[in-house]
């Protein structure tokens, strides 16, 4: 599992490469927490394009960074999922919580 | 013919992708679709996972089983745990349903299993623990009369 991440404005770009299971789950969840509360942006991007793998574990950690952002008023848009990622996301109503974006 | 597979590893995370893998490979001799493989694997994960967080809280030699089995057109998948049993089978099926929300789980697993695979069976394992069966097919009615 890797994490990039770029500023572009006032937009706060997350990229996720690799599996997001249980077994990434904490590095994730610690790793986006650092990057959520050391900047100033108003909008967050994550782009799920090499993201490979996720299961429901993955639904937890961005249900929870929304709850982290919510009371910031930034909202979170969901770029390029893989269709088995997308599945997992749509079934679990994130897209009523977050935006997909492309 | 019938093909069968038996894996019994540790419940640990680092074996997660281990297993998903795992079982997802003994499948390709199904010829499955990309999007069927995905489903296999996400629902296999959905399983190990529940056995990891919730069969075994606490550390020290837990063991997973799987077994999985293909003939010419179906794959099943038996998950099996001898950890903490589901109190309420029913609620734990219910969409968002956790015993752990502290944790950021989302009580989506067996939303996920059952929607990914085609039947879903839950149950107790005596005298503990959780069986979880699923089945999936794989090639239909099209294959069958082309093969016939």
């Amino acid at each position: 599992m890797k994490i990039e991440h770029f500023k572009k404005s006032d937009e706060l770009h997350i990229k996720l490469y690799g599996e997001l299971d249980e077994h990434h789950s904490s590095y994730v969840r610690t790793s986006l927490d650092s990057l959520l509360d050391a900047d100033n942006f108003s909008r967050l991007y994550i782009d799920m394009s090499e993201l490979d793998f996720m299961d429901s574990t993955g639904i937890g950690v961005l249900i929870g960074r929304y709850k982290r952002l919510k009371p910031r008023g930034i909202p979170i848009f969901i770029q390029a999922p893989p269709p088995s990622v997308d599945r997992v996301l749509g079934l679990s109503g994130i897209y009523d919580i977050m935006i997909k974006a492309g | 013919m019938k093909n069968e597979m038996t894996v019994i590893f540790d419940a640990v995370s680092e074996n997660e992708a281990f297993a998903r893998n795992t079982v997802a490979a003994f499948c390709v001799t199904l010829d499955p679709t990309v999007d069927q493989i995905n489903d296999i694997k996400t629902a296999v994960s959905e399983a190990v996972t529940n056995c990891i967080v919730h069969a075994y809280p606490n550390s020290g030699t837990n063991k997973i089983t799987i077994v999985t089995t293909v003939d010419d057109c179906s794959v099943h998948i038996v998950v099996s745990d001898t950890g903490v049993g589901i109190e309420d089978v029913d609620a734990a099926k219910q969409p968002f349903f956790t015993t752990k929300p502290e944790q950021e789980r989302s009580g989506m697993g067996f939303t996920v299993m059952e929607s990914f695979m085609d039947e879903l069976n839950v149950q107790p394992n005596i005298p503990s623990g959780t069986v979880v069966t699923m089945f999936k097919t794989i090639r239909g009615a099209d294959w069958k009369k082309k093969k016939l």
